[in-house]
């Protein structure tokens, strides 16, 4: 009698499950100006990111309805729906604290890490900028890192899919090279938008989630 | 050397001059079949920049030929050129590792190739053969545009939309194909008529309403041109 009350009880809260919200950007449209211009970063926000919210929320919500149902089918068939818009929103909420109108250069145990595994700043911004440059298609760089080995790693990720999921390395730092996170400002040159994305990076950010990741 | 010769095919449809080509290169170089390869070249778009406004900005044509597409054209004949580096030194990891920026390069030059000629600023209506076709295998235009857009919309990240024709089943279908996957190589149907949906062909106009630019795109198709695709698929 206990287990069946319970179970009831279980399936009522999954129907109280919290929608994902859009969040807040930490400074103005234009405070990265004149890096990504204030239409693009409100573009970015209010409509690309707002859509994946959206879509996301549809999506668990189809498969929580399939999952009463024990629609195994179904549950497995928004798999991609869930991966490209769960990816989209986690990999955006992560961009918008990557970036800082100050974000300062990094420090303390990052730029130890940094150094440690690049040998310089420098030459980590280089390969970051040249594996990101070359993403064939949509997609983002990452700077991750490898909690087994305890090192940063350089990777790349097609879409929306997301990095820790993806390929296990825990997101440090996120670089967004599909078109519409520059093109409207930089047209094809995506070499020179990443260039100029290292203006404006939050290096504290990054530090914090070394930090947390090596907890 | 594949490319080369379906894009010569395709222009002149001299199918003869073609064999006679290959019969003297067989025969005055046996053991070669490539020797002086032709570097690929941009073609002429068959109309203005403008041409096609309101439904694609001039901006957006002049960006998409000049830069997008010229370097999809520069970067395949770069590929080529260290393949052939690769094979003359029998170097087989490199040309293996060549294969993604041959296909993305490639795949980008054939794609685009197909879409210029794809459009037409007057636009118009598909007939005869082909509008027997879509009836065919969709039930209606309507149908068949309806899932041509939905599809196209709801691509996730870079790619194509396509209606293909399948020789087998001597029928057109709709498939999608991711970044610059060309249709026929990556699934065997025949591009009638391609829609390019990387953010690229859009956004300076239409921003994030893909749908609006899908919509519109139908107001210039050259179906003439979808057609003779169609015709010559079925030779």
């Amino acid at each position: 009698m206990l287990r069946t009350i319970s179970q009831r009880l279980s399936s009522r809260c999954m129907s109280l499950r919290q929608k994902h919200t859009l969040p807040d950007l930490p400074y103005d449209f234009n405070a990265l100006e004149p890096v990504i211009s204030a239409e693009i970063m409100q573009l970015h926000h209010q409509k690309h990111h707002q859509t994946y919210v959206n879509m996301l929320n549809q999506a668990e919500e189809k498969f929580m309805e399939a999952k009463e149902k024990n629609d195994l089918k179904t549950m497995i068939a928004l798999g991609p729906v869930l991966r490209f818009n769960g990816g989209g929103h986690l990999n955006h909420s992560i961009f918008w604290q990557n970036l800082s109108p100050d974000g300062g250069e990094p420090e303390g145990e990052l730029l130890a890490a940094i150094n440690k595994d690049y040998g310089s700043l420098e030459n980590m911004k280089n390969i970051f900028s040249a594996a990101t440059v070359a993403i064939q298609g949509s997609g983002w760089g990452w700077l991750g890192y490898n909690k087994t080995t305890k090192t940063l790693a350089i990777t790349t990720c097609a879409n929306q899919d997301p990095l820790e999921p993806t390929t296990g390395l825990v997101p440090l730092l996120g670089i967004d090279v599909w078109e519409h996170a520059y093109y409207l400002q930089y047209k094809n040159v995506r070499a020179d938008y990443v260039k100029n994305l290292f203006k404006i990076i939050n290096w504290k950010d990054v530090s914090g989630r070394l930090v947390a990741a090596k907890q | 050397m594949i490319l080369d010769e379906e894009l010569f095919k395709r222009k002149a449809n001299l199918s003869s001059i073609d064999k006679m080509f290959r019969t003297l290169s067989q025969r005055v170089w046996p053991s070669r079949t490539v020797v002086v390869r032709q570097k690929h070249t941009l073609p002429d778009l068959p109309y203005d920049y403008n041409a096609l406004e309101p439904v694609i900005s001039a901006e957006i044509m002049q960006l998409h030929h000049q830069k997008h597409h010229q370097t999809y054209v520069n970067s395949l004949n770069q590929a080529e050129e260290k393949f052939m580096e690769a094979k003359e030194k029998n170097d087989l990891k490199t040309m293996i590792a060549l294969t993604p920026q041959l296909r993305f390069n490639g795949g980008g030059h054939i794609n685009h190739s197909i879409l210029w000629q794809n459009y037409f600023p007057k636009g118009g209506e598909p007939e005869g053969d082909l509008l027997k076709a879509i009836d065919a295998n969709f039930g209606s235009f309507d149908t068949m545009k309806n899932g041509l857009s939905s599809s196209a919309v709801s691509l996730q990240g870079s790619g194509w939309t396509w209606l293909g024709y399948n020789k087998s089943t001597n029928s057109l279908a709709i498939a999608t194909c991711a970044n610059q996957d060309p249709l026929e190589p990556t699934t065997g149907l025949v591009p009638l008529l391609g829609i390019d949906v990387w953010e690229h062909a859009y956004y300076l106009q239409y921003k994030s309403v893909r749908a609006d630019y899908v919509k519109n795109i139908f107001k210039i198709i050259n179906w003439k041109d979808v057609a003779d695709r169609l015709a010559t698929a079925r030779q």
